[in-house]
């Protein structure tokens, strides 16, 4: 028993922070967010580099997984810097396609960073359909590779979530992939994004609180403000052991549960953030922004807060 | 996990196979001897009595303070399997424990302050339950703000001459003796400097002990009145003066691992559940009886990561304050919850989980009210400016 990260993990991390504080992200999110991913498609390319696809991606097939602690290391500093792109989905693919002969066939594009895939949800719709190379269709006769035109992109409150309707016309890849497992392993990525956009919620508004002065003092010296932020700091840092354990025994409830408190946590960061920055940070303009709307739409992907309650109270934690 | 090259991940969850054959002893000792019907309460003349005795019982074969070295009574057992005792203990539905303010409060004061005559001395008897320890620290107008503190400690022939009053002493109508912070030095230039930590005799001549009812009735804890209350040099910890950094460890611990251990909330959460589904698993609790489980093992995880951090020699900080937030919420939504699955009968004093309610609404208020842990959270966590209180 030994619950911390190790060296070599808290390296990944800050390998990863590092370039993606250099990168200007946020101008890569709203290229995205108009539909031009030139820039989010380089900024995939450099975090393919540091082998964050490859984590969900057996050697054999040109990963080094499967490492799910590390892919949640990652995957919180992904959303730390709300990188756009369909990250989560990319994951869920390389599961759904870990059997040879698909295993040979589209692994290593994505575990290289050279294919992006995305799933359609059950019944609904598919991230980033328009950038995808890969698009994914759970139908009932199996899961199908889609090879007709995405529909027409609809707008998420995240404005750099852009949705499609998915076809399953084209082909049909196996009659039985591991959907389960894969929507374990999404969940995963997708707790640890959220946590990611938690703490950059926080933080961001920590520095701001500290600078904005009213009355002649930093609001941030105002107890009213500082509760807010101290419920928010122990919301995510109690999500935060619930995310790596999850990650170690890549239980469906314990990933659920993870899923759960780190949406809500970073959710809730989300609200104190607003209400904290005033009127600056309820305009689109403003970078917050791309965290604030993150979090809202984090908070339904591949399971909803109810889903996963009810996931906790049929199998345990 | 796999892969070449890379050595076996830190991340571990898995207790060592030394460590889950402690978890059996304990597991079968707890089966035979915990009481089949649960003692009165705590909080009463018969309850103390039944809850002392049952110390003794788990002290006769050294189960009562598995943590402390062999000689004092205890098993040496470290920070991990001292977690493991606890969940165990406490999902055998096992008693309160009535020596609870001594064990997790003055005992790590005297591991780090204390001479080894203090604790040859004091920790034998606390462990058996034959001495148990109330609590001194607040005052009639020191509570959150404890520096503010005025009861004195004069200096006298071989000892100094306690005076004044202390208030909200936790166990202190039933128990033995008692500890606490009193002002030595009214000069000193800071009013943190120039106090000492204490020990006493509830018995003592010059002591008056009123007994307060809690919010049902039941004297959870008293009032002291210090009339020239001799104590001896012998029961000084730690230099005069010294006292506020002293009790600040000792605060640190409080809300840190060891007041409250992630096994009494995960027992309660498992048997929230059991209510719950025996109630016919009614919708309208079914989202906080999930977010109780959920909040125990987050609560668990956190604390075996504090754990792991302490084993890799770090030292727990401010963080505890974000501790002691969590789990007094998590005990009050925990205990509402099942009241209200109780529908009509949950008014009832004397149900399941009515004992358990009460002293869960005073969790936010004890041992540093959540609005300081608040204050200790942004400013020493996040680095926000002090301000105004």
């Amino acid at each position: 028993m030994l619950f911390l990260l190790d060296a070599g993990q808290r390296a990944l991390a800050d390998t990863l922070h590092a370039m993606l504080s250099a990168a200007d992200t946020p101008a890569a999110v709203r290229d995205w967010s108009r539909g031009d991913h030139t820039r989010g498609r380089a900024l995939w390319s450099r975090i393919a580099e540091v082998g964050v696809f490859g984590l969900a991606v057996p050697e054999e097939y040109g990963g080094a997984g499967p490492h799910p602690v590390e892919l949640a290391v990652a995957f919180v500093e992904l959303g730390r810097h709300a990188v756009p792109g369909p990250l989560a989905e990319t994951v869920a693919a390389a599961v759904l396609l870990a059997e040879p002969p698909l295993a040979e066939r589209f692994l290593p594009g994505l575990a290289a960073g050279t294919d992006m895939a995305t799933v359609a949800a059950p019944g609904g719709c598919a991230l980033d359909g328009d950038a995808a190379s890969l698009r994914l269709v759970p139908a009932p006769d199996g899961l199908c590779l889609s090879t007709a035109a995405p529909g027409p992109v609809r707008r998420s409150l995240d404005p750099a979530r852009r949705l499609t309707a998915l076809s399953p016309a084209g082909e049909l890849l196996t009659p039985d992939a591991p959907y389960d497992r894969a929507l374990t392993w999404t969940r995963l990525a997708t707790a640890a994004q959220a946590l990611g956009v938690g703490l950059a919620l926080l933080d961001r508004t920590v520095t701001y609180v500290r600078q904005r002065t009213q009355f002649g003092v930093p609001v941030g010296s105002f107890q009213a403000v500082k509760h807010r932020l101290a419920d928010a700091k122990t919301a995510l840092e109690f999500a935060r052991p619930l995310l790596f354990g999850a990650a170690v025994s890549l239980r469906p409830a314990e990933v659920a549960a993870a899923k759960l408190t780190a949406c809500e946590a970073a959710y809730r960061t989300a609200r104190t953030a607003l209400h904290l920055h005033g009127a600056i940070g309820y305009t689109a303009e403003y970078d917050l922004s791309l965290w604030l709307s993150k979090a809202r739409a984090l908070r339904s992907a591949w399971g909803t807060p109810e889903e996963c309650r009810d996931l906790v109270l049929t199998d345990g934690l | 996990m796999g892969g070449t090259g890379r050595k076996a991940a830190i991340v571990d969850l898995t207790h060592s196979p030394a460590d889950e054959e402690f978890r059996a002893a304990a597991r079968s000792w707890l089966a035979a001897h915990v009481p089949r019907t649960p003692l009165p309460s705590l909080e009463t003349e018969e309850g103390f009595a039944a809850h002392r005795a049952w110390e003794a019982e788990l002290a006769a074969d050294r189960w009562s303070v598995v943590s402390w070295p062999e000689r004092f009574g205890g098993r040496d057992a470290g920070l991990l399997r001292w977690l493991v005792f606890e969940e165990e203990y406490w999902a055998a539905g096992a008693p309160g424990r009535v020596g609870q303010n001594g064990v997790s409060l003055l005992a790590p004061t005297l591991f780090a302050y204390g001479t080894e005559e203090q604790r040859a001395r004091v920790l034998p008897p606390m462990a058996t339950g034959e001495v148990v320890w109330a609590q001194a620290w607040s005052e009639p107008e020191a509570g959150s703000d404890l520096a503010a503190l005025t009861s004195r400690a004069v200096r006298a022939d071989g000892g100094w001459r306690l005076r004044g009053q202390k208030t909200w002493s936790s166990r202190a109508a039933f128990a033995d003796r008692a500890f606490g912070l009193f002002r030595s030095d009214p000069d000193a230039p800071r009013r943190h400097e120039g106090l000492t930590y204490l020990m006493f005799d509830l018995r003592a001549p010059g002591v008056t002990v009123r007994p307060i009812g809690r919010l049902d009735g039941k004297p959870a804890f008293a009032e002291l009145f210090l009339d020239e209350v001799f104590v001896p040099d012998e029961d000084v910890i730690g230099a005069p003066g010294q006292g506020w950094r002293i009790a600040m460890s000792t605060a640190g611990d409080e809300r840190g691992l060891t007041l409250r251990s992630p096994g009494r909330f995960l027992a309660s959460a498992a048997r929230l559940r059991e209510l719950w589904r025996a109630r016919g698993a009614p919708e309208h609790a079914r989202a906080r009886v999930a977010d109780a489980l959920i909040a125990a093992r987050a609560y668990q995880l956190f604390t075996y990561a504090a754990a792991s951090r302490v084993l890799d020699g770090a030292r727990l900080g401010p963080e505890s304050s974000m501790n002691k937030v969590f789990w007094s919420e998590l005990d009050l939504a925990l205990h509402e919850t099942a009241l209200d699955l109780l529908g009509a009968d949950g008014e009832l004093a004397d149900g399941a989980w009515s004992e358990g309610y009460v002293f869960s609404l005073a969790g936010p208020v004890y041992a540093g009210t959540n609005e300081i842990q608040r204050d200790i959270v942004a400013e020493r966590l996040l680095g926000l400016p002090k301000g105004r209180r």
